[in-house]
């Protein structure tokens, strides 16, 4: 139901109703509405039954395993959001001198620090507010690198056919064209295809590792020592950053630039849409180019590095310092973790997931990549059972909701047919992975007895199974009075 | 999976077919494998009319709920006609791959490249080893 059903002429919730008519002096009279905005009329309570409601209807990592692959739902300690909410952190001002801002100057410095420390790069800017700003800042780095040698014949990224859709977007965003190469059959990058690829037209190659497959590109060495050659440079999606952290540095395996996603890997909620962080940290021939302002400290003072102070940055992305909320909450949580707890992270995030990529396997279930180890996520195919017995994969996902499970990543990536991506995160207790593979058995024995129970799949939610084919075709988003 | 590949077309490793006429013409369009692999589409992206495509060059993008796929020109020449149904009605291609849902029409530059491409026999053999 929609609030607008509950409305009711005249009813008003008049805690949140404004005491005096809002001055409007200045506004051309054709951009002032005549009538008043059909806004829901509705009391307090019925607001915040209707919102409460709406909210117990959601899957979410506080009330459900989500071990939607590639996605990082782990659990987020209440502890960082706490203090990113500090009155002092929260009241200042974003134009506020840096004189009155050196408490939440400081935090940002040592974030800064410890990010370096924790990825091997030389240099990091927390400045892109979201993964995708991260991917655009890196790259128009990698062109900004690239013109200011005058080497501007290098026209081409090289992207794995295994990554992320963002990845190709972005270089196409930055003005370049996307060479495509294939991934083996074991996972790893198709080496002798990026050998044939490289040439005086490469401006860098895009990889995340580990792979959107759920394996450590083993070659990743060679692969920077041949990209290097060609006088191309790396970037490194930090997408899967949970799996190494602390355990492995992008910039030790040869990247010169790479991003990180705050708001998964250090801990902000995360999937519907709101506030994310993206820092950018780069090798030592990249500096220049980061984005500003970032945080400078002189052994006193804490202060702003702007176009002023580096002028060939690319720039600045926003109108202030990127997402000081999210920044917070990752400061809150590397300081938390410390070093040891970090590598912890990815000990346990791996653990978790070749546990269940085991458990799975003796249950029936078939690996997509059984000769390697998994990292923190891996992938199952039901290419068998949607062959077999007709239940795809969607049917599968569809039916673990009833059993109270978010269901993992499904058809990403699109080389596994019928697929399954895994990533139960590093906070779930060995009984949660157990009830997963429980519930997989007891779908499993559905699909082969009683499959339209599969098929109509979800029976015990508030919607149905919907049609997202028909939600794509004729999309409408408009509520109508009277329709 | 009964996919029945008609014998009269010519095939792609990527799943394109091409139906030649009498005047040089050839239509393209994606298989019936193809469209069962996607899945329902949502959206197709068609290639400009006037436009000149060399083989193999991406041309078309097709849509649906699980996947995005790009089309490519089994063969070179200039585009002549594109099927403006697609756009309002995409299910077309699922409907009836080989006949209505065809995609676009090129002015062949180069016949002899059809000798490149596969026979009915060869494509429904390689779409079945596609499939494991």
């Amino acid at each position: 139901m929609l609030i607008q059903e509950l409305s009711r002429p005249g009813r008003r919730a008049f805690a949140q109703a404004p005491k005096d008519r809002p001055l409007l002096e200045g506004i051309p009279a054709a951009l002032l509405r005549s009538g008043a905005a059909a806004l829901p009329e509705v009391s307090e309570m019925q607001a915040v039954r209707h919102y409460t409601r709406l909210s117990q209807k959601n899957f979410s990592i506080d009330t459900q395993f989500y071990p939607l692959g590639s996605c990082t739902m782990k659990y987020n300690p209440r502890a960082c959001n706490s203090l990113a909410m500090l009155p002092g952190l929260l009241a200042r001002h974003p134009h506020a001198p840096a004189t009155h801002s050196q408490g939440f100057m400081a935090c940002m410095y040592e974030l800064q620090e410890m990010l370096k420390d924790v990825t091997g790069m030389k240099s990091v800017s927390l400045v892109p507010a979201a993964g995708a700003q991260g991917e655009f800042a890196g790259v128009a780095m990698i062109r900004a690198y690239h013109d200011s040698r005058g080497d501007t014949a290098r026209r081409e990224i090289i992207v794995p056919d295994a990554a992320h859709g963002t990845n190709p977007a972005t270089a196409v965003m930055c003005g370049y064209t996307v060479r495509e190469i294939p991934t083996l059959d074991d996972g790893d990058v198709d080496v002798e295809a990026l050998k044939q690829a490289l040439g005086p037209q490469t401006a860098g190659i895009m990889l995340t590792n580990p792979s959107t497959v759920g394996v450590f590109e083993r070659r990743i060495t060679e692969i920077a020592r041949l990209v290097h050659e060609a006088g191309g440079l790396l970037y490194y999606d930090g997408a899967n950053l949970n799996a190494i952290l602390g355990k492995v540095r992008p910039g030790d395996m040869g990247f010169d630039v790479i991003h990180m996603n705050l708001h998964k890997t250090f801990s902000t909620p995360h999937g519907g849409g709101g506030p994310g962080a993206g820092p950018v940290g780069v090798s030592q021939r990249l500096i220049p180019f980061l984005p500003v302002p970032m945080v400078g400290f002189d052994g006193h003072d804490y202060f702003w590095l702007t176009e002023k102070e580096c002028p060939q940055t690319i720039g600045k992305l926003s109108a202030f310092a990127g997402n000081a909320g999210v920044l917070l909450r990752a400061y809150v949580y590397a300081r938390m973790l410390g070093r040891e707890g970090m590598v912890r992270v990815a000990e346990y995030a791996t653990l978790n997931a070749n546990y269940l990529a085991k458990r799975l396997a003796d249950a029936g279930f078939e690996l997509a990549y059984p000769r390697r180890r998994a990292t923190h996520e891996f992938i199952i195919t039901l290419k068998r059972q949607a062959k077999e017995l007709g239940i795809t994969a969607m049917d599968f996902a569809k039916r673990l909701l009833d059993h109270g499970y978010h269901a993992p990543t499904t058809y990403f990536p699109l080389l596994v047919p019928e697929c399954f991506l895994v990533e139960p995160t590093e906070t779930e207790a060995m009984d949660a992975l157990d009830g997963f593979v429980e519930a997989m058995t007891k779908i499993q024995s559905e699909a082969e007895n009683t499959p339209e129970v599969v098929k109509t799949a979800p029976h015990s939610l508030p919607v149905r199974r919907l049609d997202d084919v028909r939600a794509a075709r004729e999309l409408d988003l408009r509520w109508n009075q009277g329709s | 999976m009964s996919n029945d590949v008609p014998t009269d077309l010519r095939y792609t490793r990527s799943h394109e077919w091409v139906r030649v006429d009498d005047e040089g013409i050839a239509t393209i369009g994606i298989t019936d494998h193809a469209q069962e692999l996607l899945g329902d589409l949502v959206f197709v992206e068609l290639p400009e009319v006037g436009s000149e495509l060399g083989a193999g060059a991406e041309c078309a993008v097709v849509e649906s709920v699980k996947a995005a796929s790009d089309v490519f020109s089994p063969l070179s020449g200039e585009v002549v006609e594109v099927n403006e149904v697609l756009a309002d009605a995409p299910e077309t291609i699922n409907q009836d791959a080989y006949e209505d849902g065809w995609i676009f029409r090129i002015r062949m530059a180069d016949p002899d490249e059809l000798d490149a491409l596969m026979d009915a026999d060869s494509y429904a053999e390689h779409s079945e080893s596609d499939e494991d």
